[in-house]
């Protein structure tokens, strides 16, 4: 496991630890700037147990340490699930590094074992806590988009292995983050093994998750959601589907080139066969039918490359469905807003009919009134009563939503800013290096195409 | 010398026949002696007339011929032939041009077959003229062949194109089809001209020269089609006995058969397998490239780079096609014509075979003296010198194959090799340079956005 020298100009000022949602603006501001800088060294360089720097909060408000997370490990465990049976599972090792700020040497924090729901289990906690902020997403839980050679298998070690450089991937995200890296229940997920499910599970975050259905109802019945979110919806299922469609095609690209070159390969062994019953030619044969070996062997590489390429886009295919969660938030907080405002509207209705005696609206009381008498004027009265007390409440309400559903789109709104430097960043670096596996790929085959040309003009 | 221009039958094709209106020809004088290659061929066997209308009608011919899809090794035209020579080593000096072109269908009401057009240019004082127009159909071809066997049962004849392919077709008559067939049958011709043995071969001259009529009178001459029969029943009787007394060196040659048929036959199978795998990955490139493209509508900071990258896949993809045609040209007729001459090598090694079969009978004959002693003896004489005959012409034959077969393989296989070179270093170009816009657009975004960064 290599360690990445802490590079000091990424090195960021952590902040004291704070109860959720509370910032200091001024390290705000500094912090944001690193966390772009801290994202260079992730997945997509090809380099196995990639280190990154992420912020972390520690109790010393002192000694200002910068923490290096990784996933370095993963192993196959069995155990026994909720229902008491026999499962197998993966588990993976999550490493903290603590370094020194004057000497730059890092010491072994904290390590412990965390497996893929437990992974999850944090991300939905962050949903639900941050709702204003884009969440990073968790690699595919299954594999997707597999072409012939990748198993579909979850057990499959290449599969474990991308999972894991995912999985780290997810952690440096959040670390980086400029709000999320102060979150509590994170930090106890890097350093609590035991009972952190219990502690998770005591915050109640599940029960303050929105109902599927209250969202649903609500995308559907808003009347007037902020225009830039309904664009931002529209842009993320752009995004979602272009990116699957490539990602798609991309596989069967994969395909066929491995196809085509494996293919070479058979003219290794039948040259070699052939150079037995050949005087003059046999040499030639057989030296050319070593380099369509090496042609043959050399697109697994080439593909394995491939497919840390395709994670990277995959990793933004998720975070389409993350765009769309602060979008439906917005849109639950936008609706419940126009249903308090509409609530109170007509309370104030109700109430003024009362106090003028006409009957504008259609009311159950009204019509029981009808039916079964007028009401005595002090009935009325402690009816006008409890009206103006809920208006009152109402419009407490309404004023106190209106501000947070304005704190909610401002904040929203400057992580999207945020998220939308670092996608046009990641994105453009991942096509680069698309492009530079490219060339690799073209300097290998002229280089092995050259050799076996020599081979042949000398049969 | 006079020379007489056949009429060819009647053609469905618009271009005005060359001499068939009975225009003297002769344009080999101007041809020839204006490439500098007189030295070559023997002057005063040329006394041609100098006519312009047949230059002009035969270059226009060349024009319209698909010259861009033959190898530097087979010529398309005569002319470029006689410019070939200047080029090779050829040790034989070559004096009999052959093309074969325009492929034409032709309808009758029992059936329907193409006919190939066979211009013959040639200086050898025993063809009657310089040059010479034909219509052949593969069944003719066939003919040849057999009449070739026939007369040379252990030489080692050309092979045909197969009769039918039946993988794959869809009508016998597609237009891949056709061209890939008269490349062979173009291939086949030349290799007999230029065989030191075969290319002598009455039949062949025949074959060449004769009006459609004269051919047909010419083939009902020779065994009759029962004795033929006959022949081949007692051919195969013999074969057996043959195999066992098979001299050192024809054992030998006959395992290097064996296994060279079995290796070319999978070499074959492997490059057909490689184009069809190359097909396939152009096809999903071509749909790959767009995609890109289509990102681009929803992305304002990545519109270069997504079309960038759309370009550099499309133009790989465009290299993968033309990665694809050098195949198609240089390496598979290549392959599978050997996979044809290793079928025939198996049967120049049974034909031999019953030759020497033929002697060991009568040799046996005569150890039990079965039948008349003298008679026998007389036979046995004749026998051996026909055994030692033919056993010299095979194993001279057949050095002279294994030499060219060297040649041949080499090249073809050079020339795949150097068609990958190209595709890659093609693809590497466009790679690079998209790169190189990327990397001088970031530094100039950079140096904007960050002045103080470092």
């Amino acid at each position: 496991m290599e360690q990445a020298p802490p590079d000091l100009e990424r090195q960021w000022q952590p902040a004291p630890l704070e109860p959720l949602g509370h910032t200091d603006a001024g390290l705000q501001a500094a912090v944001g700037e690193e966390a772009e800088g801290s994202r260079d060294e992730v997945p997509g360089d090809g380099t196995e147990h990639a280190l990154g720097l992420g912020v972390l909060m520690t109790e010393n408000n002192f000694g200002l340490k910068k923490i290096e997370i990784s996933v370095s490990e993963a192993e196959k465990r069995t155990g026994r699930n909720a229902m008491n049976m026999q499962e197998t599972y993966t588990a993976y090792l999550i490493e903290t590094r603590s370094v020194e700020h004057t000497d730059g040497q890092s010491v072994l924090t904290d390590s412990l074992w965390r497996r893929y729901s437990e992974f999850e289990l944090l991300r939905n906690y962050l949903l639900v806590y941050y709702p204003h902020i884009v969440v990073p997403p968790l690699p595919e839980k299954r594999a997707e988009f597999v072409w012939h050679k990748l198993s579909a298998d979850n057990m499959d070690p290449d599969f474990v292995e991308r999972r894991r450089i995912g999985l780290e991937n997810f952690l440096l995200r959040v670390a980086s983050h400029p709000i999320l890296c102060r979150d509590k229940i994170f930090y106890l997920f890097l350093t609590q093994e035991g009972n952190w499910k219990e502690t998770v599970n005591e915050t109640g975050f599940q029960l303050k998750a929105d109902s599927r259905l209250k969202a649903l109802n609500a995308t559907f019945r808003v009347k007037n959601p902020d225009k830039r979110f309904t664009e931002l919806k529209h842009y993320s299922d752009e995004l979602q589907s272009v990116i699957s469609h490539l990602l798609r095609v991309r596989a069967r690209v994969a395909d066929r080139l491995y196809g085509v070159y494996k293919v070479h390969g058979n003219y290794g062994r039948v040259f070699s066969e052939w150079s037995a019953i050949e005087k003059e030619m046999g040499d030639g044969l057989q030296s050319a039918g070593h380099h369509m070996d090496v042609y043959a062997s050399s697109i697994d590489d080439i593909l394995e490359d491939e497919e840390h390429y395709a994670d990277q886009l995959k990793e933004y295919l998720f975070y389409a469905e993350a765009l769309r969660a602060v979008c439906r938030k917005h849109e639950l907080m936008q609706y419940d807003l126009e249903m308090a405002a509409q609530d109170l509207a007509s309370k104030k209705q109700q109430c003024e009919e009362l106090a003028t005696g006409t009957v504008r609206t259609f009311s159950l009381k009204g019509m029981t009134t009808k039916l079964f008498g007028q009401e005595t004027p002090e009935q009325r009265e402690a009816r006008i009563k409890v009206l103006e007390e809920q208006i009152n409440e109402g419009e407490q309400q309404l004023k106190s939503k209106n501000l947070e559903g304005r704190e909610f789109v401002k904040n929203a709104w400057a992580d999207i800013e945020r998220f939308k430097e670092q996608k046009n960043h990641d994105l453009k670096e991942a096509l680069i290096s698309y492009a530079v596996m490219q060339i690799s790929m073209c300097k290998k085959g002229i280089q092995v195409w050259t050799n076996a040309k020599e081979c042949f003009s000398k049969m | 010398m006079e020379g007489e221009r056949l009429a060819s039958p009647a053609r469905s094709s618009g271009l005005p026949a060359g001499g068939a209106g009975g225009e003297s020809p002769g344009v080999d004088a101007p041809l020839l002696g204006s490439s500098g290659s007189s030295t070559l061929l023997q002057a005063e066997v040329l006394d041609l007339d100098e006519d312009e209308d047949d230059l002009e009608v035969f270059s226009k011919d060349a024009s319209l011929m698909d010259m861009n899809s033959f190898s530097p090794m087979m010529p398309t035209s005569p002319l470029s032939m006689i410019n070939q020579i200047k080029f090779e080593d050829e040790p034989d000096l070559k004096d009999l041009f052959i093309t074969v072109d325009e492929p034409e269908s032709h309808v009758t009401t029992i059936e329907t077959f193409i006919t190939y057009r066979i211009i013959t240019k040639t200086s050898r004082g025993e063809f009657d003229s310089s040059e010479f127009e034909v219509r052949r159909r593969y069944q003719d071809f066939l003919w040849l062949k057999g009449k070739l066997e026939e007369a040379h049962p252990t030489l080692i004849i050309p092979p045909l194109p197969e009769k039918f392919i039946v993988k794959g077709m869809v009508e016998r008559f597609n237009d891949d089809f056709i061209e890939t067939r008269r490349k062979a049958l173009h291939k086949f011709l030349n290799r007999i001209a230029d065989h030191p043995t075969l290319t002598f071969n009455e039949d062949f001259k025949v074959f060449l020269t004769a009006q459609a009529w004269e051919l047909s009178s010419h083939k009902k001459q020779g065994p009759g089609l029962l004795s033929r029969m006959g022949q081949t029943v007692r051919a195969v009787a013999l074969s057996m006995r043959g195999v066992k007394s098979r001299p050192e060196e024809f054992m030998e040659m006959n395992n290097f058969i064996e296994v060279f048929s079995q290796k070319i036959n999978l070499i074959d199978k492997i490059s057909q397998r490689i184009y069809k795998e190359e097909r396939e990955y152009s096809d999903e490139m071509r749909e790959y490239g767009p995609i890109h493209i289509l990102w681009s509508a929803s992305e304002e900071d990545l519109v270069d780079t997504l079309k960038g990258i759309a370009s550099c896949i499309d133009k790989c993809s465009k290299a993968t096609e033309k990665r694809m045609s050098g195949l198609s040209e240089a390496l598979l007729p290549v392959v599978h014509e050997y996979v044809l001459y290793s079928e025939m090598l198996m049967g120049v090694m049974k034909r031999r075979d019953q030759i020497q079969a033929e002697l060991d009978s009568k040799v046996e004959a005569l150890t039990y003296k079965k039948a008349d002693t003298d008679l026998l003896t007389e036979e046995i004489g004749k026998l051996e010198d026909k055994v030692e005959c033919a056993n010299n012409a095979l194993k001279a034959d057949w050095e002279r194959w294994r030499h060219n077969m060297q040649n041949d393989i080499k090249s073809a296989f050079t020339d795949m090799a150097e068609e990958n070179i190209q595709y890659y270093e093609q693809c590497l170009a466009t790679w690079e340079s998209f790169l190189a816009s990327q990397t001088d657009l970031h530094l100039e975004e950079t140096s904007e956005d960050k002045p103080e960064s470092h």
